[in-house]
This record gives structure tokens, C-alpha cells and sequence, in this order.
């Protein structure tokens, strides 16, 4: 190729660019794809050298805040299957995700009372009740305080909440998508109550929201100094605003309506303030008509996501058996796979580095013989704690129960290849 | 109050500034000495966002409302929602269900599980109606709580509420909870053979 540096070859190449900008431009509104598709894919493939191969690629990002590949378009967060006049929340693609980090546009989200708009420059954290000092905190007030990162997981006290009554939800994501893991940046709660002189009388903090739904929890002074934080990042950005923003707190291994989005408010109190979430939601109904309260600690638990719902197993091939697992006590310290319905076990290889309350990989090598079978996966953390059968755990809560399901999650795997949801 | 926030304040910017010269970098944050980040919230600043009402009515405010207020307001802006008598509609029931919970199919509301009657009044000033939440008074929230806690009998009819009434409630679920022992969770069996 001739390097003459002409003026023709430049204006060439920048009229290229202009035409590459323009096709980016489409890929962010979602047509790229399809324009794509309609030039054809067998001209690119071997032994012929692809198109991308033989003329220049794309500018830097554009958009300056990149997106994923267009071809990836359909993984995305789903809305529940059945309407709701109010939002409510997004489901977590678990079985399109590799590795443990969630990307934050696909971080599962819930709230009460929709997303508020919130002006970082606006926001403050109010510190009173039974301390010391109370405290007004800006933003910039925030991230002056030591701060710290942590990788935890967070999951929704409903996940998987269906699978109570009977097998429902066809995906990993539909069943068990209310749970995603990444790394949090922000400052401890104990600095911030320190800071504030917690008094010896303070037993309860109560947590409010900056949304329409004002949203408040009690949390156990306890829980809230060991390892609670008050985060405003993620994933070594900002929170995203269904994530918080900008100030969100966070406790680690703790059902997630407790870790209270948009914060603007702690109030320290001798006792809990029985806020409606904690009286006629996130409250365990039993069989007997009695209820227990404040139980925050979500359990281990574990699914498999390659092979899960709605993919296809082929005959006689490899397959790597592939998932998650996680507890609220601490790291994971084995994952027991079954091919055979739950009848024998085998250990999976867990990936390192495992991290107390983070979402852990598992793998199994395996080869599927063409004969119906079900896939299990069971984990157990270092307290010791099993994930339970679902008949166990039904037994033990009867079906009116609605959070902290996490039961071992089976898959079908028919003769026809066909992956589905069951309940073995 | 304000006079000791401020002396401390103060206290804390002397500390400071004396601690620099002898404290190394990266020092453990709150070693002892508050790191003076922040400021104290006026009382003014305090009182509008100091809504939480507690079990035992404190954080009510003054004022009443009666049963026959609380249904004009609900009937404006909740039935839409909650359905007439709070009977449900694309929102939750609010009233009905007393004592179905330990049945087959129990149905929570106000009136068969909430354990406080105070809860009722924190939640609808701060996230009720839906659409304009803390948009109404405090004797149209008494008005609604009485109209609500009215329908499953915990109040009669003609009941006004104000901070003492309130408190006073004693609602049918109160006994009904038990703090959980998260310790003893239903905990699976590791067996690998045979199982």
C-alpha cells in the first residue's frame, strides 16, 4: 500500500469516519444489527476474509459512554410477567452473564414508588436522634470520609419467590433474577455514626429514602456497624439512579429493602420504629397464622445458569455445567452438583478468589448421554449452612410464605434436549 | 442543643488543628477524634424531615380526624387504587381478612396483620396517594387511618383519632409476631450417595 499522504486519500478516510460515525450513532438507537444482518454473513465467513476484516473499523466510542456490542441487544433486564400498574422492579439476566461481576445496566432493580430524578448538588444525609453530634452531610461532605470497596452480592427478599406455591418462571433470570453482585465503593457506617457519637441508648437505626415512598427500615446497631456502608458507587462508577443515586446504603448478606436507595435520613433510636415495609411486607408468614419479624439474613443458595431454562443440551457433546452461588453468612465453601435428580453428588470446582457474601462461579465438566435427566445444585457456606430441598423448605414453611426462598433450584433436561424448570 | 453543637464544632476544628503535625498519614478514621466532616441541621432543618411516628405515638402531630372525613378523603384519592371500603382493586386490600392467617389462604391487611395502628399514619403521610405523596394534612391522615382501621371494627364508626387515640389502638394481630432467630434457619442435609 502506497503512503503518500495525498490529500485525496485523507479526505477519503475522513469521509469514512463521518460514515462510521453515523452507523454508530444508529447502533445506539438499536437499528445497527439489523443493517448488519441484511448484508449477509456467509460472504464473511472462512475461507473468505470477512468484510470487518478488509476495511477499517469504527472511530473511538461513540458514544463517548459506550454500549455493549448491538448483537447483544436481547441481554437485557425483563420486567415481571405479570402487569403491574405500579413498577416494581427488573430481573437480573443471570444466564447471559459470565464471571460474578453484574454490569450496573444489568443490575436488577426494585423499588416502591418509581425512580426519583435527584440533584446530587441538592441531596443530604441527615444524622440525628440519640447521638451526640447530629449531622447534615452534602455529597462532597461524603466522599471526604475514609472510604472503602467491597464485592457483595445484594438479592431482593422475594427472589425466587414463586417457586413456593409451584414451578413457575422459565429462565434463570425469571425465576431467581432479583439478585446481582459488584463492587461497591463508599464510606462505613460506623465512620459516619461515629462521627455523629452514637449514645449509649442507641439500639435502632431507622433508614429513610429520598423517593415518593420516603422508604424506611429499622436496622440493628449491630448489624449496621459491622460491615454496613454507605455507598455511592459501583462498579467503580456512580450509582446509577435506579441503584440510589446518589447515596445508597448498603449491608452485606442482608435482604435488600434494608439497604435503603436515595438515603437521606438516620435516625438513631432505643428500639425499632416498626415502619410499614417491616409490619405488612418483609414480615415470614407461618402455617399457624404467626409471623416472625425482622429476619434479614438471606441464606445460602446456588442455581445453575449453563444448562438452565429454555437453552438446549446436545447429545453426546461437552458441556461445561456452569452457575452461582452465594451466602449472607459468608464465603461459599463447597457447591455439590447432581445429574441424576439429587440421587448422587458430585463437588463442582469453585473459581477463585472467593469472597465473603459475593457471588462465586462454580463448573463441572460433563457429557450428556441423550437421556432425560435433571440437573440440581446445592450449596453449602463456611457457618456450615446447606441449601435445603424445595420439599423441605416447603414442608417447613408451607406456601404462604413469600421471602427468603432459596431452595435448590432443579432443571429438566428432556430427550429432546429441551431445558425447563422443575420442581424434582 | 444548638450552643453545644457549636462548642463542639469548635472543640473539634482546635483538635484538628493541633493533631496535624503529629498524626501520620492514612491514621485509623474515628481513633478518638471526630474528623469534623459535616455540620449540625438547624432545628428547622431537622422538623421537616423528622416524620418517623413510633409504636408508642411518638412523632404524631397535633390535630384529629374523624372516620366520616377519612372516607370523603379515601373515597378521592384511594378508592381508585385500594377499591371502594379498601376492598383491594389494582393496589392491595387494605381492610378484610381477620382472622385468616393461619388459613390456606391468609390475606394480610391492615386490619388482620399490621401490629401497629401508628404504622398506618407514618406510612400514608409519607408515601400516600401514590401520586402526590405528603401532600396531605395531618387531619385528613387521622381521617384515613380512623376510616381504614373503621372497616375491620378496630374503631367504630364515629371514632376520631388524634396523637393519644391513635397510640391507643390495640390492633387484633398485635401477639401475632415473633422476632426471627435467623440462627436457626432450615439448614439442608450434605449427603452425596444414595440420598
Amino acid at each position: 500500500m502506497a503512503h503518500d499522504g495525498s490529500a485525496k486519500q485523507v479526505e477519503r478516510l475522513s469521509r469514512r469516519s463521518v460514515l462510521w460515525r453515523s452507523a454508530a450513532l444508529t447502533a445506539a438507537t438499536g437499528g445497527f444489527a439489523s443493517q448488519v444482518n441484511a448484508q449477509g454473513t456467509t460472504g464473511n465467513l472462512p475461507p473468505n476474509n470477512a468484510e470487518w476484516t478488509t476495511r477499517p473499523g469504527g472511530p473511538f466510542l461513540n458514544p463517548p459512554y459506550g454500549q455493549p456490542s448491538p448483537f447483544e441487544k436481547g441481554v437485557v433486564r425483563v420486567l415481571p410477567s405479570a402487569p403491574n400498574p405500579f413498577p416494581t422492579g427488573t430481573r437480573t439476566p443471570l444466564e447471559k452473564l459470565h464471571g460474578t461481576i453484574t454490569p450496573n445496566g444489568l443490575f436488577f432493580e426494585r423499588h416502591h414508588a418509581g425512580v426519583p430524578a435527584i440533584d446530587p448538588d441538592q441531596h443530604r444525609l441527615m444524622v440525628h436522634g440519640l447521638v451526640d453530634r447530629p449531622l447534615l452531610l452534602d455529597m462532597n461532605d461524603l466522599v471526604r470520609f475514609p472510604s472503602v470497596t467491597r464485592i457483595h452480592f445484594l438479592e431482593c427478599s422475594g427472589n425466587s419467590s414463586s417457586q413456593y406455591v409451584g414451578p413457575s418462571g422459565r429462565t434463570a433470570q425469571e425465576i431467581h433474577g432479583l439478585v446481582s453482585c459488584a463492587q461497591w465503593t463508599g464510606v462505613r457506617l460506623a465512620t459516619v455514626l461515629a462521627e455523629a457519637g452514637v449514645k449509649p441508648q442507641g439500639k435502632w437505626i431507622l433508614a429513610e429514602g429520598a423517593d415518593a415512598a420516603a422508604m424506611t427500615r429499622s436496622i440493628p446497631m449491630e448489624l449496621a456497624m459491622a460491615e454496613g456502608m454507605l455507598v455511592y458507587a459501583q462498579n467503580g462508577e456512580k450509582l446509577r439512579p435506579e441503584q440510589g443515586y446518589p447515596l445508597r446504603l448498603f449491608l452485606p448478606g442482608i435482604e435488600g429493602n434494608m439497604s435503603i436507595k436515595w438515603l437521606r435520613r438516620l435516625k438513631v433510636g432505643d428500639q425499632p420504629f416498626y415502619t410499614r415495609e417491616e409490619t405488612s411486607k418483609y414480615t415470614d408468614l407461618l402455617p399457624d397464622g404467626s409471623a416472625l419479624e425482622f429476619s434479614f439474613l438471606m441464606d445460602a443458595k446456588s442455581v445453575i445458569l449453563s444448562p438452565s431454562g429454555t437453552q438446549r443440551v446436545q447429545k453426546g457433546t461437552f458441556h461445561e455445567i456452569s452457575g452461582i452461588a452465594w451466602s449472607g453468612r459468608g464465603r461459599i465453601k463447597a457447591v455439590d452438583v447432581s445429574v441424576d435428580g439429587g440421587r448422587t453428588w458430585q463437588e463442582a470446582a469453585l473459581e477463585g478468589p472467593v469472597l465473603s457474601k459475593a457471588l462465586t462461579r462454580f463448573r463441572l465438566p460433563w457429557r450428556w448421554d441423550g437421556s432425560p435427566v435433571v440437573l440440581q445444585s446445592r450449596a453449602m457456606d463456611e457457618s456450615g449452612y446447606v441449601q435445603p430441598t424445595r420439599k423441605a423448605l416447603v414442608a417447613a414453611r408451607g406456601s404462604s410464605y413469600v421471602y427468603h426462598y432459596n431452595a435448590i433450584q432443579s432443571w429438566r433436561v428432556a430427550a429432546s434436549g429441551e431445558v425447563s424448570n422443575a420442581h424434582a | 442543643m444548638r450552643t453545644l453543637n457549636v462548642l463542639w464544632i469548635a472543640c473539634a476544628a482546635a483538635t484538628l488543628a493541633a493533631g496535624c503535625a503529629v498524626r501520620a498519614p492514612g491514621v485509623e478514621a474515628n481513633s478518638g477524634q471526630p474528623l469534623g466532616i459535616g455540620r449540625a441541621p438547624t432545628a428547622q432543618e431537622m422538623r421537616g424531615w423528622n416524620i418517623d411516628v413510633r409504636p408508642d405515638g411518638t412523632g404524631l402531630p397535633a390535630g384529629s380526624g374523624s372516620v366520616a372525613l377519612g372516607k370523603t378523603v379515601y373515597d378521592a384519592k384511594c378508592a381508585a387504587c385500594h377499591g371502594a371500603d379498601g376492598k383491594g382493586a389494582t393496589a392491595p386490600a387494605l381492610a378484610g381478612g381477620v382472622g385468616s392467617l393461619g388459613s390456606g389462604k391468609p390475606v394480610r391487611t391492615i386490619g388482620s396483620f399490621w401490629p401497629y395502628a401508628t404504622t398506618v399514619y407514618d406510612y400514608i403521610y409519607r408515601a400516600m396517594p401514590w401520586d402526590k405523596p405528603m401532600s396531605l394534612t395531618s387531619d385528613e391522615v387521622y381521617g384515613v387511618t380512623a376510616y381504614l382501621l373503621s372497616r375491620d371494627k378496630v374503631v367504630p364508626d364515629n371514632a376520631v383519632l388524634d396523637a393519644k387515640s391513635l397510640a391507643a389502638v390495640r390492633m387484633p394481630n398485635r401477639a401475632g409476631f415473633k422476632p426471627s432467630d435467623d440462627r436457626a434457619r432450615l439448614s439442608g442435609n450434605r449427603c452425596m450417595r444414595d440420598c
